[in-house]
């Protein structure tokens, strides 16, 4: 008998795909939820994939929270332009003015918390029933306890002691109106993966992903990046680094690490070596030991 | 497209072990799994510190390994596994994806969930107390699941002083109960998870064993004859038509194959209209491409314009499934509410959700011998028995023991919604002849 053998980043993308198209099929107004962050960008990879020569059955939405890094957003625009696709952008900004979110007055590592209502608030505008997320199992404890096709109730939250068995590739899409489904369809992927995929797929990335020279300060361990919204106290020293980042978030909260990487090949060869998660410079994600599932029970991505 | 060859290399070509650990409450299956992540050096810093926090905050003496895998927070508190974790490993050998299972008989639900996708079921026993009839559940599941590699874990052996005496005891009786599952290669390691024996390096303490340790079992388990390469079945998932200037009339069918192997040029049926065309390309993105393989997910282009949509099956005339709307199925109840004869519930099967309802149970499996009671009227929370199915729509299926994909199905109840249980098809309910399908040559 024959043998064939598919490499685990083709099983990979097998996968997804076909996580992408059973939404596709079965929900009346899925949404393609897009940060501009690596994760994401691999997810509209596997929707070319998908759907491809025919448009994307759904909108790419993204939740910006106002502290975004400015190429990104360059990067985003351009990028979903030359794809033909149709974007949403919903703000933080726009969710405090209409008193859906709320700030407080710490101001800094709340505006990530404050994505949740307005996420909550856009898939109830859009009447959106399946929303895509970039979720990965390798990046945090309580993400790795997650399914593929993760119901959320009226409420958009999650419940981690009740969640709906899944087995084989046989998903479960099955909802009342109002209820929705967060969906990850590159759950089993690692942040290895990932990169290796960007690689081989020749994929653009925004450019504070490489090595580049910025003003940066040293605060909770990690190297942020001074700005309008991020302000050095008296004894931060403000320094010119060159620095890269890791993932892409919150400019408030989103540590650069110092690197000298100008490709993603190298960028390979650095994380490999790596000695700390990715997750571990989110000062989002330190606040507590729960924090990231506690944050999904209100209805984080 | 990357086909492996011989030589393994870190660009993301390697090949991928997918094994989940199953066994009983404390059995140790989360600390051989924080061990195996541990000694393998392959936790970050960060997460080697958030384990010693958490081991100050609880009190602990040693950290606990367990807690690497249990990130609930009522897992925590409680000590025990709830739901499925699943955790990446990646040795210059292989990547390996693992699920790490709940023992607890309550969430055995999430157990199947784990083990559903695994090509080697890890069954760890305390050395202790050897094989118990949580042991038993979820060795049977597993063979049920039609996972072909087993290995068999007497964990704890700390315990019992490195004993071989207790090891080929404990191994004994599981060969015996084993004889009738249907699992053709299962392995024995004696180990102690918490200590490190046998984990990522062999044992001083045991030398009477002369196998592999955990993590080089795992690196050279032999699993490339472990799909079915010789029925092609294509369940067709979306319907890819761009309706644009430039693609005016193009239309493929994208799925993801689910057995077997289909090459440009083949013959194809429709199933279950009975339609035949030919494979005229195959494709992902804009590759072109020869042939595709299951697991490969591609969109497949044909030479005539039949009418084929989602739910329908492409298979070759001459590797006929069957095509019945009454089947018989092993089932394993997932849900609270009992299984109700005579009930309707919505069935999942490959892209297609039908209306089915349970006709009959024709037996419930005890667990402890495996025997079969004819008497049983329903089926409760984490039993398994054999049920008759009908259902609206007919079903394209193999029986699962040929092929995972098509055999398999889900039960949701049609009020609540809850996935209520799974399903694995043994065979029609009367034993038909292949459907002929030459009459339907267009
Ligand atoms: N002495 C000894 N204790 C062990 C060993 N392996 C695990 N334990 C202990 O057994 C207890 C249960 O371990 P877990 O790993 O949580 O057990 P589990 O099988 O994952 O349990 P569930 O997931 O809840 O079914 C813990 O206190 C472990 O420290 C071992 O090899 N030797
Ligand atoms: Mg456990």
């Amino acid at each position: 008998m024959e043998h064939y053998r598919l490499s685990h980043l083709d099983t990979l993308e097998a996968e997804s795909i076909h996580i992408m198209r059973e939404v596709a099929a079965e929900f009346q107004q899925p949404v393609l939820l897009f940060s501009g962050g690596k994760d994401s960008l691999v997810m509209l990879r596997i929707a070319e994939k998908a759907f491809r020569p025919a448009k994307f059955p759904f909108p790419v939405m993204h939740i910006d929270t106002g502290h975004n890094f400015p190429e990104v957003l360059k990067f985003r625009d351009d990028l979903i332009e030359s794809m033909g696709e149709q974007l949403i952008v919903r703000t933080v900004e726009d969710a405090i003015k209409m008193g859906i979110a709320v700030e407080t007055a710490d101001g800094n590592v709340s505006r990530n918390r404050l994505q949740s209502p307005t996420l909550l608030a856009a898939i109830e505008e859009f009447k959106f029933d399946a929303a895509f997320g970039g979720g990965r199992r390798d990046e945090e404890k309580a993400r790795a306890k997650e399914r593929i096709f993760s119901f959320r109730d009226d409420f958009g939250q999650w419940d981690p002691k009740n969640q709906r068995p899944e087995l084989w590739n046989i998903y479960n899409g099955r909802i009342f109106e109002g209820e929705n489904i967060r969906v990850f369809p590159i759950s089993n992927w690692t942040e290895l993966d990932v990169w290796q995929y960007i690689e081989r797929e020749k994929m653009e990335i925004p450019s504070i992903y490489f090595a580049h020279e910025r003003e940066v300060f040293f605060r909770d361990d990690q190297w942020l990046s001074t700005g309008e919204y991020l302000v050095p106290g008296d004894n931060e020293r403000v320094q010119k680094k060159m620095v890269r980042f890791r993932t892409i978030g919150d400019m408030v909260c989103t540590g650069a690490i110092e690197s000298t990487c100008s490709s993603v090949a190298e960028i390979i060869t650095e994380i490999a070596a790596f000695r700390v998660s990715e997750r571990g410079g989110r000062a989002d994600d330190r606040f507590s030991e729960t924090a990231m599932e506690d944050r999904k029970k209100e209805g984080y991505f | 497209m990357n086909l492996i060859h011989d030589s393994e290399d870190n660009k993301g070509r390697s090949e991928l072990l997918r094994f989940s650990t199953c066994g009983s409450v404390d059995d140790g299956k989360s600390t051989l799994i924080g061990r195996l992540l541990y000694d393998s050096k392959t936790l970050f810093e960060d997460q080697l510190d958030a384990l010693e926090r958490s081991q100050t905050l609880s009190g602990d003496q040693k950290v606990n390994l367990a807690n690497l895998t249990d990130g609930l927070r009522a897992e925590r508190e409680q000590g025990i596994t709830i739901d499925v974790a699943y955790r990446y490993l990646a040795t210059p050998k292989r990547k390996f994806i693992i699920a790490d299972t709940p023992g607890h008989i309550q969430y055995t639900r999430n157990m199947v969930t784990g083990a559903s996708t695994a090509n080697l079921a890890v069954i760890l026993i305390d050395a202790r107390k050897g094989i118990i009839e949580q042991s038993r559940r979820h060795s049977f599941i597993a063979s049920l699941l039609g996972i072909p590699h087993l290995v068999l874990c007497v964990n704890k052996m700390d315990l019992m002083d490195f004993k071989k005496e207790v090891f080929d005891f404990i191994c004994d009786d599981f060969e015996k109960f084993s004889t009738r599952l249907n699992i053709k290669d299962i392995s024995y390691i004696p180990m102690s998870a918490l200590e490190g024996d046998n984990i990522v390096d062999l044992s001083e303490r045991m030398p009477w064993y002369k196998g592999p340790a955990f993590l080089s079992f795992l690196e050279n388990l032999h699993i490339v004859n472990d799909q079915n390469f010789s029925d092609p079945r294509f369940p067709v998932q979306w319907v890819i038509r761009p309706r644009s200037d430039e693609f005016h009339d193009f239309r493929a069918f994208s799925g993801k194959m689910a057995c077997g192997v289909f090459k440009v040029g083949d013959d194809i049926i429709s199933l279950p209209s009975g339609k035949r065309s030919r494979i005229k390309e195959i494709l992902n993105l804009d590759q072109s491409l020869d042939l595709a393989f299951t697991p490969m997910s591609v969109a497949i282009r044909l030479e005539d314009e039949i009418d084929v949509s989602r739910g329908d099956v492409l298979v070759h005339p001459d590797h006929i499934p069957y095509v019945s709307n009454e089947i018989q199925a092993m089932i394993c109840w997932m849900h609270e509410t009992p299984l109700i004869s005579g009930k309707k519930y919505f069935l999942k099967h490959l892209n297609q959700t039908s209306k089915a309802i349970i006709k009959e149970v024709v037996f419930r499996t005890d667990i402890n011998d495996l025997t079969e009671n004819y008497d049983a009227p329903s089926l409760g929370l984490n039993e398994i028995g054999k049920v008759k199915i009908k259902t609206q729509a007919k079903l394209v299926f193999d029986n699962y023991s040929r092929c995972r994909s098509t055999g398999s199905f889900i039960l949701i109840d049609e009020a609540t919604h809850a996935t209520v249980a799974s399903g694995m098809i043994c065979e029609p309910v009367n034993e038909m002849p292949m459907p002929q399908y030459d009459g339907y040559v267009i």
